[in-house]
């Protein structure tokens, strides 16, 4: 396709000669990571005569991927400035375990507060971010300040805070949590068909604004911008994905029995005939403010250009004044941070502590990361492709499981994939040389 | 282009006085002194491991020095980062760049002092058409603006080092073999920014293992030979074969005129 422009630089093509995708100007590895999710959710739809695209399945798609995605989005900039975290899940354990002794039992026995108080559940998630973000900043203090390999600071954490969460317990099984708390978890809490469409529409919105702000900025700076219709493209599909998953989770019926249970929790009689949907889950939703708040962070903030440069090429992030050891610090407390999120998620899930929470879950998110085109050696990745990758790997478990492949196999085909994904991201960069 | 209405009699622009820095058993640089006056520009010579590039580092802030002090303008500074650096208009081409490859040509110029807008998010568009602006003057034919540095030549990735280190309103400016990726065309255009700058009253260390060249753009030339200094001449009053007799063999024209 650039045969016939040899002559000009090969970034700028001559305009007629430019592909679709150039014209989109959308990220291509983007575009077959979406092609490669798409593929494995047709294949084991038809395998599962249907099952595996009904929006019950999608719905718990959606809660199972969130704890994985949140923290996979820290993972990013962890990987992407040079240093891995072996210790997310323990990590996890860590403050899932402080919560739960947190809600049950020192905040009712200590401040007095009674069980289902309202201020149980906030109280105890922040405590639960502060122990999670100090964890997180410790951890990059002994990797930026003191030199410590992040390997061996986080191999040595993962057995610290797996067994630290052990002790916090005294092994035993913690539960049930709060309801409120437990409502972050997924089913037991979701914004119901109105308020789904209310958050599709505030979100189809802010998606235009940011779209066609971009576009207004760099037509007031004289830049060249892509064409208007593959500006209209792009909204386009972009609207179509926000609102047909919102449409997909309000189709979720809650089960009638439940219905009744919640009419009569308020005192009321379900009316004959009554449904309604779950709609979007409010773990889901913490998960799109994560992402958000972290791409927002990665393209728009110092910060974010920072962790980039620094990835890059650490030393010339230093020459440039970056305090490149405060830097890393800042990357592990959010990691920290991140987890503790996910420690909500993933505990609420479950309405209760147990040990083996978020085992193994330092290889998922490590996976995710690296499936969604994250580079070892630095300097490159992206949140939404972390995501991606998270959601990719959850399918495929879940596809498989539905077909009956038990779950050693089911591990044996993840491994590969992982190995497969990192090939194909090398022969692609190797040959658009980026 | 030597040029004689250089006021010396003024105090210095920067000193860097008995500067020294050793690693483990190497004394990188052994009690080496060396000043540039407003609009000079001063040639720091050498074989390769001389110390040239140890020695400006102490000065940008890469390294911090075992002794030795730092004057600007006369009053001794404490430069212990490249931040400090920076503050007192010390600009700096490295000889290694020093480009995060992952970035596009603006985001390094402006690295750690980036544009923000009014809420402080990363303004770059306006970093973009500011690097446009820049890089116009220093290489007309570059295009590559969004593509990460990775991706271009060596001059063309020189080019980006050099805008950096000219945007920012240097005064004290170090540039460690700022010409050896460029072709003709560009050096001829890095020489003239020299020679504008030098207009400007600032003061121009420059790295340069081109005798040729250093004869061509520097005032004075300072000397090194295994972490010492072997002497500063002035480049009118010296012939190319002295300058690279001091540089081989580390023997001092004047002191044999003496
Ligand atoms: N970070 C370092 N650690 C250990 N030794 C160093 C370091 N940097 C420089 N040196 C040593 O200091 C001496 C001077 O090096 P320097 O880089 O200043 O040489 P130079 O004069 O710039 O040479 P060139 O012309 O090849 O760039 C060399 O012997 C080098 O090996
Ligand atoms: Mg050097």
């Amino acid at each position: 396709m650039t045969e016939a422009t040899t002559s000009h630089d090969p970034s700028e093509p001559a305009r007629n000669k430019r592909t679709l995708f150039q014209n989109l100007e959308i990220d291509t590895r983007l575009l077959g990571m979406i092609g490669a999710f798409l593929l494995i959710a047709i294949v084991f739809n038809i395998m599962t005569e249907g099952r595996f695209l009904t929006p019950r399945n999608v719905f718990n798609l959606t809660i199972q991927t969130v704890s994985v995605a949140i923290m996979a989005t820290g993972m990013v900039f962890v990987i992407v400035t040079r240093h891995i975290d072996l210790s997310v899940g323990a990590l996890l354990a860590t403050v899932s375990a402080t919560m739960a002794v947190t809600q049950t039992d020192l905040l009712p026995t200590m401040l007095g507060l009674e069980l289902g108080s309202p201020l149980i559940a906030p109280i105890t998630i922040l405590f639960g971010a502060i122990v999670g973000t100090i964890i997180g900043a410790f951890h990059g203090y002994l990797i930026g300040y003191l030199a410590i390999p992040a390997f061996i600071v986080t191999l040595g954490g993962l057995f610290v805070w797996r067994n630290v969460a052990w002790h916090i317990t005294s092994g035993q099984t913690v539960g049930p949590l709060d309801p409120q708390f437990v409502s972050l978890g997924g089913i037991d809490g979701t914004l119901g068909e109105t308020g789904s469409w209310v958050f599709g529409a505030l979100a189809a919105l802010f998606t235009l604004y940011l779209l066609f702000g971009a576009r207004r900025r760099k037509v007031s700076h004289g830049f060249p911008v892509k064409p208007i219709w593959a500006e209209i493209l792009i909204a386009g599909v972009a609207l179509a994905a926000i609102l047909g998953f919102v449409w997909i989770l309000n189709s979720y019926d809650i089960p009638d029995r439940r219905l009744e249970r919640m009419f009569a929790a308020r005192g009321e009689v379900m009316p004959e005939g009554y449904t309604a949907g779950y709609g979007v889950p409010l773990s889901v939703l913490l998960l799109i403010i994560v992402a958000a708040a972290m791409m927002v962070v990665a393209q728009r903030t110092r910060l974010g250009r920072y962790i980039f440069a620094a990835g890059g090429n650490p030393e010339a992030a230093a020459l440039s004044g970056i305090n490149t050891r405060l830097l890393t610090v800042k990357v592990f407390a959010i990691v920290g941070f991140l987890c503790a999120l996910s420690a909500v998620v993933a505990s609420a899930r479950l309405n209760f502590h147990s040990n083996d929470v978020g085992t193994l879950d330092e290889l998922r998110v490590i996976a995710a990361a690296v499936i969604g085109g994250t580079a070892l050696s630095g300097g490159i990745g992206t949140i939404y492709g972390a995501i991606l990758g998270a959601l990719i790997m959850q399918s495929l478990q879940s596809g498989m499981a539905m077909v009956g492949v038990e779950a050693p196999y089911q591990n044996i085909v993840v491994g590969i994939v992982l190995v497969l994904a990192v090939f194909i991201d090398i022969v692609y960069r190797k040959r658009t040389g980026v | 282009m030597a040029d004689t209405s250089i006021d010396r009699s003024v105090t210095p622009l920067c000193e860097m006085r008995d500067m020294q820095k050793a690693f483990g058993g190497i004394r990188a640089v052994d009690h080496v002194t060396v000043n540039v006056y407003p609009g000079e520009v001063v040639g720091i010579l050498g074989h390769n491991g001389a110390g040239k590039s140890v020695l400006m580092k102490m000065l940008s802030g890469a390294y911090q020095r075992d002794g030795g002090q730092i004057f600007v303008n006369g009053e001794e500074v404490q430069i212990n980062n490249p931040r400090d650096a920076r503050a007192y208009n010390i600009e700096t081409i490295y000889q290694t760049l020093a480009l995060a490859d992952n970035l596009d040509a603006a985001s390094n110029l402006f690295l750690g002092r980036e544009l923000t807008t009014r809420l402080g998010f990363l303004d770059d568009q306006s970093m973009e058409s500011e690097t446009r602006k820049i890089m116009s003057r220093l290489n007309p034919n570059f295009r590559r603006y969004s593509t990460p540095v990775a991706g271009l030549s060596g001059g063309q990735r020189q080019s980006v080092a050099i805008a950096r280190a000219v945007y920012f309103d240097a005064k004290i400016l170090i540039m460690d073999e700022p010409t050896a990726a460029l072709g003709v065309e560009e050096t001829r255009m890095v020489a003239e920014l020299i020679g504008e700058l030098k207009r400007q009253g600032i003061g121009i260390f420059l790295i340069d293992h081109d005798i040729h060249q250093v004869k061509q753009l520097c005032d004075r030339a300072s000397v090194m030979k295994n972490g010492r200094l072997v002497g500063t001449v002035n480049v009118d009053e010296v012939t190319e074969d002295d300058l690279l007799g001091m540089i081989i063999l580390g023997k001092n024209p004047k002191a044999e005129a003496a």
